[in-house]
């Protein structure tokens, strides 16, 4: 059932500010994919622009085949004609409809029979699982369970593409994490191909196929969330992606394998990179050791931080810092002696100047 | 890339593109609706003011008698030189002008000393019955304005302008003072007991938004309460003041019916019963002159206040929620401002309309006695001895014809008002951010700055003749609608700005995504969520226009006859107890329309005055 979409070149303007600067992104049919950034990315934007909410001021998008929008050409199809179906941050369920008129009124629109505008309203409510509700006022409902009735109002007139403005992030933390499991759900069903706006990391890491990093309006990357999260692009990505957040270190290329970081040096690929670099270490790719080993640095643990499943470790050398995860509740005390060994696959080395992505 | 690809499309392919982008734009709901809007705004209020700046700078055939030689429609200052300079500019302008801005100003203090004190006792006191205060104190201005001076009239009315002597005179058996009786201190106290609840409603929000916190802050740090009250109470109240001084003020300079009643009779004039005089002696020109020295008035004090105050803050929404506020104890006082406060109510509400009442069921006016009550005034046969052989109000066709042109006015004008409101709300609204959508809202501001008699002096101007597509307008009931419904643009779109705010714009969107057309989100979505704020706006009008007196009085004519004018017609004819008969029924409409304002639709006087 699942469609592509293909957006081209696609920019936008708001007066002197570049919301989308020259957005490019090849959608596969019956994909998830997370927009993720900051907040004034451009990604909502974006979102509202594939809507046909928003006129951009330049570029082209497609779904499958049908050209929606073409600035060269002059071509805008209104929102209705692009068949698509869109949740909203703050659900946007219409206050004086009951929830069965809700989910009936695109059907009523399409001037569909009313034995099977019937049938779809229970079909949708049932996949929401809210069988029985439809005499119910929105505000007689708690937030998820109008989060909930949004969503069987999208699949009530199945739509070929799904769209999704931030649709979690007005619920609470507990309640988010079980629409998690049924948005995800939801797509597997359906196959629609699917836009999903986020700021939330691991809410684009656990539902994506694929996730487009956006920064200032630009793409900075468009990948699965394995490539994302284990060779970000660049240093903003890198930043932007993981928790506790990556270590990045200044250092400066000596030779063939190692970088000097100052303090001390750290083993490396580097047959390609050569001048100042960054090192981008997760934090859970270094290994904890309380006795020397060859090549194991010596560091103080300034600072331990158990919190169940894991524990977070901030060990200190001189001015050097690194934050280290570790499974379980850790054993170590504040000013431990501790030996850390790392990894070279796992480094990550980036321009210092550019701050991309060194390629080994 | 994309720069080569552009440079690449043929001319004919790239303009196809951009008319049909700017076709898009075009048929953009809020872009058509800011269109029709401006094309509305533009003949309902920028051409007419055109119209009266241009009359007053070309010869007018009127002037003939004075200047046979005058080119008609060749400009001119003549009419500014005549109304601006000699005996001529003294007697037409300059006195009737200070005369208004005594009147406003005194009418200011003392609008500020009863508003302000009322607004304190209610929201920073003790006192008891608090609640009703607060629910009477609007009620002189839901009334017409010029109530409270014809009631001033039966009860102090001497000798000085012929007629019978009021209750006053009966009573102690001596004439009062002339001072008393006619000019500026009865038009003053008149006006301000009907004005000040600008000061109250203004003032009571200020104080309910001030947190005490703030003062018990200060308090803390060991200010005295008097330093309390001068650095932190009176502060943050004084935006509030100026606003009520500004909305007062302009108000009073633009009002007529108080002023008429008791002003002209003893040749006291202002320049809004100027205005009046002028046009009713032929010189149209001469009262447009009049017209734009008003306007001139009106718009500095208020630019004024912008600048004193902050843009438009007089106008937007001074309230907020209420924090934690603590009262003042009253203690052995509460007694004393209960009933003060109480013998003032009575004074301002009860005592006129009592006085009013009275009046009107003497048989021969002057004669307070038992013996002389009747009820001829109201419902008696034709008799030539009384009223000039007209029969009582309640058997008078005359006066059910004006009620119904009343009752038409008020409907068509709310109507139109309602839904101009919403349709403006939409165009601002939606296009927020947009050169277009800011454009609109300021031209829906204009009429605000201008004082209601000089905008029916503008509509004078400019529908005496045709104008383009536009009929000649003057004389007809049309032109009235027109006028009101001009005069309430920008009451109606702050309301429906207002009312759209609360229709979130996702609301729209999701109408519009779910394969919606203009149409179906207008009857579906739009009108639904915003119903309520156009039946509060259509209501609010409705008693506004019932009651709008400075605004029609230039244009009606005997056939097109409201309430509202019919009362002066009344008194000017010296029949005083008809007119207070019909200024009771005014009343009578005004306050049960607003009490049904308050039990269907919670929407408030302070909704009603843009607040």
């Amino acid at each position: 059932m699942g469609t592509t979409i293909r957006i081209n070149n696609l920019t936008k303007k708001f007066g002197d500010v570049l919301a989308l600067d020259h957005v490019s992104l090849d959608i596969d049919p019956g994909t998830f994919v997370t927009l993720l950034g900051p907040s004034g990315c451009g990604k909502t934007t974006l979102l509202r622009c594939v809507a046909g909410l928003e006129e951009p001021d330049g570029g082209e998008i497609y779904i499958g085949d049908m050209l929606i929008f073409s600035h060269e050409k002059g071509i805008s199809l209104p929102s209705s004609k692009r068949d698509l179906g869109l949740v909203f941050q703050n659900y946007a369920l219409w206050p004086h409809m009951k929830v069965d008129k809700n989910i009936t009124f695109a059907l009523e629109i399409q001037k569909m029979p009313k034995a099977e505008m019937e049938k779809r309203v229970k079909e949708s409510l049932k996949e929401v699982q809210m069988e029985g509700y439809e005499d119910r006022y929105p505000r007689e409902m708690s937030g998820g369970q109008q989060q909930r009735i949004a969503l069987a109002r999208m699949l009530a007139y199945r739509p070929k593409v799904f769209l999704m403005d931030e649709p979690l992030s007005n619920l609470d933390a507990r309640l988010r994490m079980d629409m998690r499991a049924e948005l995800k759900r939801l797509h597997h069903m359906s196959g629609a191909t699917t836009i999903y706006v986020t700021h939330d990391q691991v809410e684009a890491l656990t539902m994506s196929t694929k996730i487009a990093i956006m920064k200032e309006g630009v793409v900075q990357q468009f990948d699965t969330p394995d490539k994302i999260y284990h060779f970000p692009i660049n240093l903003f990505v890198a930043d932007f992606i993981g928790n506790p957040k990556v270590n990045l270190l200044e250092g400066e290329v000596r030779g063939k394998n190692a970088v000097d970081l100052g303090t001390f040096k750290i083993g490396v690929d580097t047959f390609r990179a050569d001048g100042k670099v960054v090192v981008g270490i997760r934090p859970e790719d270094i290994t904890i050791l309380d006795h020397p080993e060859p090549e194991a640095v010596e560091f103080n643990a300034y600072s331990v931080l158990p919190s169940g499943a894991d524990s977070t470790i901030v060990a200190r050398l001189g001015t050097t810092e690194l934050t280290i995860r570790e499974m379980g509740i850790s054993k170590l005390r504040m000013d431990d002696k501790i030996w850390l060994k790392f990894d070279a696959k796992t480094l990550n080395l980036y321009h210092k100047d550019s701050g991309n992505l060194i390629l080994s | 890339m994309t720069s080569v690809a552009i440079t690449q499309i043929p001319f004919s392919q790239r303009l196809t593109a951009t008319s049909r982008r700017f076709f898009r734009w075009l048929t953009r709901p809020q872009v058509v609706l800011a269109l029709i809007m401006l094309v509305i705004m533009f003949y309902m209020v920028i051409i007419p003011l055109y119209k009266l700046v241009e009359t007053t700078v070309t010869w007018q055939s009127s002037d003939l008698s004075r200047n046979p030689d005058a080119e008609v429609g060749g400009l001119t200052a003549f009419h500014w030189v005549r109304m601006l300079t000699g005996i001529f500019g003294r007697i037409y302008t300059y006195t009737p002008l200070q005369h208004s801005m005594t009147i406003a100003i005194g009418t200011v203090l003392l609008s500020l000393f009863i508003g302000g004190s009322l607004a304190w006792l209610v929201v920073r006191t003790d006192m008891p019955g608090r609640k009703l205060v607060n629910q009477l104190a609007v009620l002189p201005y839901i009334m017409p304005s010029w109530t409270l001076a014809q009631a001033w009239l039966v009860l102090f009315k001497n000798r000085l302008a012929g007629g019978a002597p009021g209750l006053f005179e009966y009573i102690v058996g001596q004439s009062p003072p002339d001072w008393l009786s006619y000019g500026p201190v009865p038009i003053i106290i008149c006006c301000a007991l009907h004005y000040y609840t600008f000061f109250f409603l203004f003032v009571s929000a200020a104080l309910m938004s001030i947190d005490s916190n703030l003062e018990e802050a200060g308090e803390l740090m060991g200010a005295s309460r008097w330093r309390i009250l001068r650095k932190i109470t009176i502060p943050l109240v004084l935006p509030a003041l100026l606003s009520g001084f500004i909305m007062t003020f302009s108000k009073v300079m633009g009002t007529f019916g108080g002023p008429n009643i008791l002003g002209s009779p003893v040749k006291y004039y202002v320049v809004a019963t100027m205005i009046r005089g002028s046009l009713a002696a032929g010189d149209r020109s001469d009262a447009f002159v009049l017209a734009i020295v008003l306007i001139l008035f009106a718009m500095v004090t208020i630019s004024l206040n912008q600048r004193l105050v902050g843009t438009r803050k007089s106008y937007e929404t001074i309230g907020g929620r209420g924090f934690v506020s603590n009262q003042s104890k009253l203690r052995d006082m509460k007694k004393v401002f209960f009933t003060a406060v109480i013998i003032f109510q009575l004074l301002v509400l009860i005592v006129p309309l009592g006085l009013l009442a009275y009046d009107t069921f003497l048989l021969r006016s002057g004669d307070y006695s038992f013996s002389n009550l009747t009820l001829q005034n109201w419902i008696g046969q034709k008799n030539p001895l009384y009223n000039d052989g007209e029969p009582g109000v309640l058997l008078n066709p005359r006066v059910y014809q004006t009620a119904w042109n009343s009752i038409q006015l008020a409907l068509y004008t709310s109507f139109f008002t309602a839904l101009l409101g919403i349709l403006l709300g939409y165009a601002i609204v939606k296009g927020r951010g947009t050169r277009l959508a800011k454009l609109v809202d300021q031209l829906a501001y204009i009429p605000y700055v201008i004082p209601g008699i000089a905008f029916g002096a503008v509509y004078i101007a400019m529908f005496a003749r045709k104008i383009g597509p536009l009929p000649s307008l003057y004389g007809t009931f049309a032109l009235l609608v027109v006028v009101s419904v001009a005069k309430h643009i920008p009451y109606s779109s702050r309301s429906g700005v207002s009312a759209m705010m609360q229709v979130g714009h996702e609301l729209e969107e999701a109408a519009q995504v779910a394969g919606a057309n203009v149409w179906q989100r207008f009857r579906r979505v739009i009108f639904p969520l915003t119903f309520s704020g156009f039946v509060s706006g259509f209501l609010l009008t409705f008693i506004t226009t019932m009651r709008e007196l400075s605004l029609v009085i230039l244009l009606v004519t005997r056939d097109t006859q409201v309430l509202a004018s019919l009362t002066m017609k009344y008194i000017e004819a010296g029949r005083d107890q008809m007119g207070n008969i019909v200024v009771l029924l005014l009343v009578l409409i005004t306050v049960t329309g607003n009490a049904l304002i308050g039990r269907f639709t919670g929407g408030s006087l302070k909704k009603g005055l843009g607040m």
